[in-house]
């Protein structure tokens, strides 16, 4: 029979070759008593039953997994939820009907609203509908698969999901589905190839099938040639991904010799559980504004000491910079930044914020102080716009610094250098008295093009390696050259390959960027030779 | 006891509206309090009983709109501050923004 090629949506990236296996839970037919009585009990012990599965697989799940099973026990012990079933029966329905009909009916109004999300929420009703009419018609149990199946349905409920062993491979092809829902985010937290909504023609098929969820095709009995183009593709995405972890842990250098540093962007201490300091030469942004979420309240001196502490210390010696609370734009924090600024991008954030809370500011500054008797800690002033900010923060730093002196606490003066992201800061930032300069190409490219982050539309206004963003990059490494200081640059552009060698060309030899977007930078500073000309403008046509 | 419910409310600014889990985290909270507590997208109703995970659901709140709360009885006050806090607070989870800080793939 001649293969087959079915074309969904992308739901989890990835690729797999395996058995065709349908998944459906066992159904067995189901002989309803006479007495109203006894079906409520038995939907009320089915509703149980349900409810113990849930848990017991909540022992074993994830944050992600736990979530959603959660949510599922929180609707199943929901008395209403059951309520119309209950009614149905009461009125002569049997448990199993009753059951199925309310629940459908349920989904059905989640399935009427506007909004994806809570459209997807649909198929997480059903997974509830179905593990109880399992225990109702007596045929609950674990799912069982072959290792490595192609694992096929018209959608899988989470709890399915969670119940397969995917540590042998495989991949999800589904009918229906979405890439919002909650297999699919599960999907991509385990590293399961997805794809979604392939049409009601997968259900009639059996066989071998190639899944590519990288394009969103699922191919059934693929042929030959099919095979070795899939077998090729696989193949040059695994070998990609071998070198970009290959490069990953070798020094970065150019093509023709160039040493380029690469740092780290980093949001929690927690990105670096299991990363080998030896990835990179430093950390060139932790942003600190997550230690002020979490509904906990501002955080103290010493919880901030220890989180700056632990950073430096996993750092072993090479620089850390720490950025100072960077709050207001698009990054509010509760009972701190000002409600209600008409353009908050254009208003009271980062340093300028800091300068109005300053318990808050000096606070941070004292821990950071702290922390950097432990290594090579350096402080970073976020959304700095005239040279006397700069001086104003720096006889604050002395100020934290002195007074913990004169307590006994052990504690230095760090570095103190700015984030150039203000446009008046990139012109004029030879006349700034910094320790460093990192260049913020997220909010400089914004300010730069009048063309706000928010704003997807103009996302390509704002493109960090346009000419007059190379232009403004060259003025500051120039800057920074003329003053015997060090320049890097932090934003995303740092980690994009098809914006390095723009960056690379421009005098920038520092590069600071997301950890797993290492590898593959490290791989497009060796492709770049600075001996050669860029061909091209470097916008996109 | 007053009986005068008390009422206020707050912008739903997580990244997809009263979803699964917040919906979750706004019934658990609820349910802390004696005190009845009921929500609406329009402050002339349908009121959804805040304690009811199935209600909660059926709202289908989206991110942008606002939450309007109605709290009666036992500890009134307290049920409404700490529901209003638990939204403004994006109900503890990371917003959108946050999620990717700087993050605009732009190549």
């Amino acid at each position: 029979m001649a293969e087959l090629r079915l074309e969904g949506r992308s739901a989890a990236p990835g690729m797999a070759l395996g058995e065709l296996v349908r998944l459906r839970r066992a159904t067995a037919a189901r002989t309803a008593s006479d007495d109203p009585a006894q079906e409520a009990r038995a939907l009320r012990a089915a509703m149980a039953a349900a409810l113990a599965d849930l848990a017991a697989l909540l022992a074993g799940a994830d944050a992600e997994g736990g979530a959603i099973l959660e949510f599922q026990v929180a609707m199943l012990e929901d008395d209403l939820l059951a309520a119309p079933a209950l009614g149905a029966i009461a009125a002569g329905r049997s448990a199993h009907e009753a059951w199925s009909e309310a629940l459908e009916a349920e989904a059905a109004g989640y399935e009427s609203a506007d909004d994806e999300y809570f459209r997807a929420r649909a198929a997480d009703l059903r997974d509830i509908r179905d593990r109880v009419l399992a225990h109702l018609c007596g045929t609950a149990g674990a799912v069982q698969l072959p290792a490595g199946a192609i694992v096929a349905g018209e959608d899988l409920a989470p709890s399915d999901f969670l119940s397969i062993d995917w540590s042998r491979g495989g991949a999800l092809a589904l009918m229906g589905g979405s890439p919002t829902s909650h297999v699919a985010m599960l999907a991509r937290s385990r590293g399961v190839p997805a794809v979604v909504g392939l049409g009601p023609m997968l259900a009639e098929l059996s066989g071998e099938a190639l899944v590519d969820a990288f394009r969103g095709v699922v191919v059934v009995r693929p042929g030959a040639e099919t095979r070795r183009a899939f077998e090729q593709t696989a193949q040059r995405r695994r070998e990609a991904d071998n070198r970009a972890a290959a490069a990953a842990r070798t020094p970065a250098a150019t093509a023709d010799g160039t040493a380029v540093r690469v740092l780290l962007n980093i949001a929690d201490p927690a990105e670096l559980d299991g990363l080998d300091p030896a990835l990179c030469d430093g950390i060139g942004l932790v942003r600190t504004e997550l230690l002020f979420h979490a509904g906990r309240g501002l955080p103290d001196e010493d919880t901030q000491y220890l989180t700056y502490r632990r950073i430096v210390e996993w750092a072993a010696g090479r620089p850390v910079t720490v950025r100072t609370l960077d709050a207001g734009g698009d990054k509010p924090i509760d009972g701190l930044t000002l409600d209600a600024e008409t353009n908050p991008f254009l208003g009271v954030r980062g340093l300028r914020l800091c300068f109005q809370r300053p318990a808050v500011f000096m606070t941070q500054l004292r821990a950071l102080a702290r922390a950097a008797v432990h290594g090579e800690l350096k402080v970073m002033l976020p959304m700095v716009t005239l040279p006397r900010e700069l001086a104003q923060a720096r006889a604050l730093l002395g100020e934290a610094v002195a007074s913990l002196g004169s307590a006994g606490v052990a504690a230095r003066m760090p570095a103190l250098g700015i984030m150039v992201e203000v446009p008046a800061c990139a012109v004029a930032a030879d006349l700034f008295d910094a320790d460093f300069y990192s260049i913020g190409s997220n909010d400089l490219a914004q300010y730069v093009a009048a063309a706000g982050r928010d704003v997807p539309a103009l996302a390509d206004l704002a493109d960090p390696v346009q000419p007059a963003m190379l232009r403004l990059i060259a003025g500051v490494v120039a800057a920074a050259r003329m003053r015997g200081v060090e320049v890097s640059l932090c934003g995303d552009a740092g980690g994009e390959p098809a914006a390095i060698s723009w960056l690379l060309h421009a005098g920038l030899r520092s590069l600071s960027m997301a950890p797993p977007l290492v590898g593959r930078a490290k791989l497009a500073i060796a492709a770049c030779d600075l001996r050669r000309p860029l061909e091209g403008p470097p916008w996109r046509p | 006891m007053n009986d005068t419910p008390l009422t206020g409310s707050a912008l739903l600014t997580n990244a997809v509206g009263l979803h699964a889990r917040p919906s979750v985290k706004l019934t658990q909270l609820a349910k802390k309090f004696a005190a009845r507590v009921e929500f609406a997208l329009d402050p002339a109703g349908p009121w959804f009983d805040a304690k009811s995970p199935v209600q909660v659901m059926r709202a289908k709140a989206p991110r942008g709109a606002t939450l309007h709360f109605r709290c009666q009885g036992d500890g009134a006050a307290e049920a409404l501050k700490a529901m209003l806090a638990l939204v403004e607070r994006h109900f503890d989870e990371p917003r959108a923004e946050d999620a990717t800080i700087d993050g605009r793939a732009s190549s």
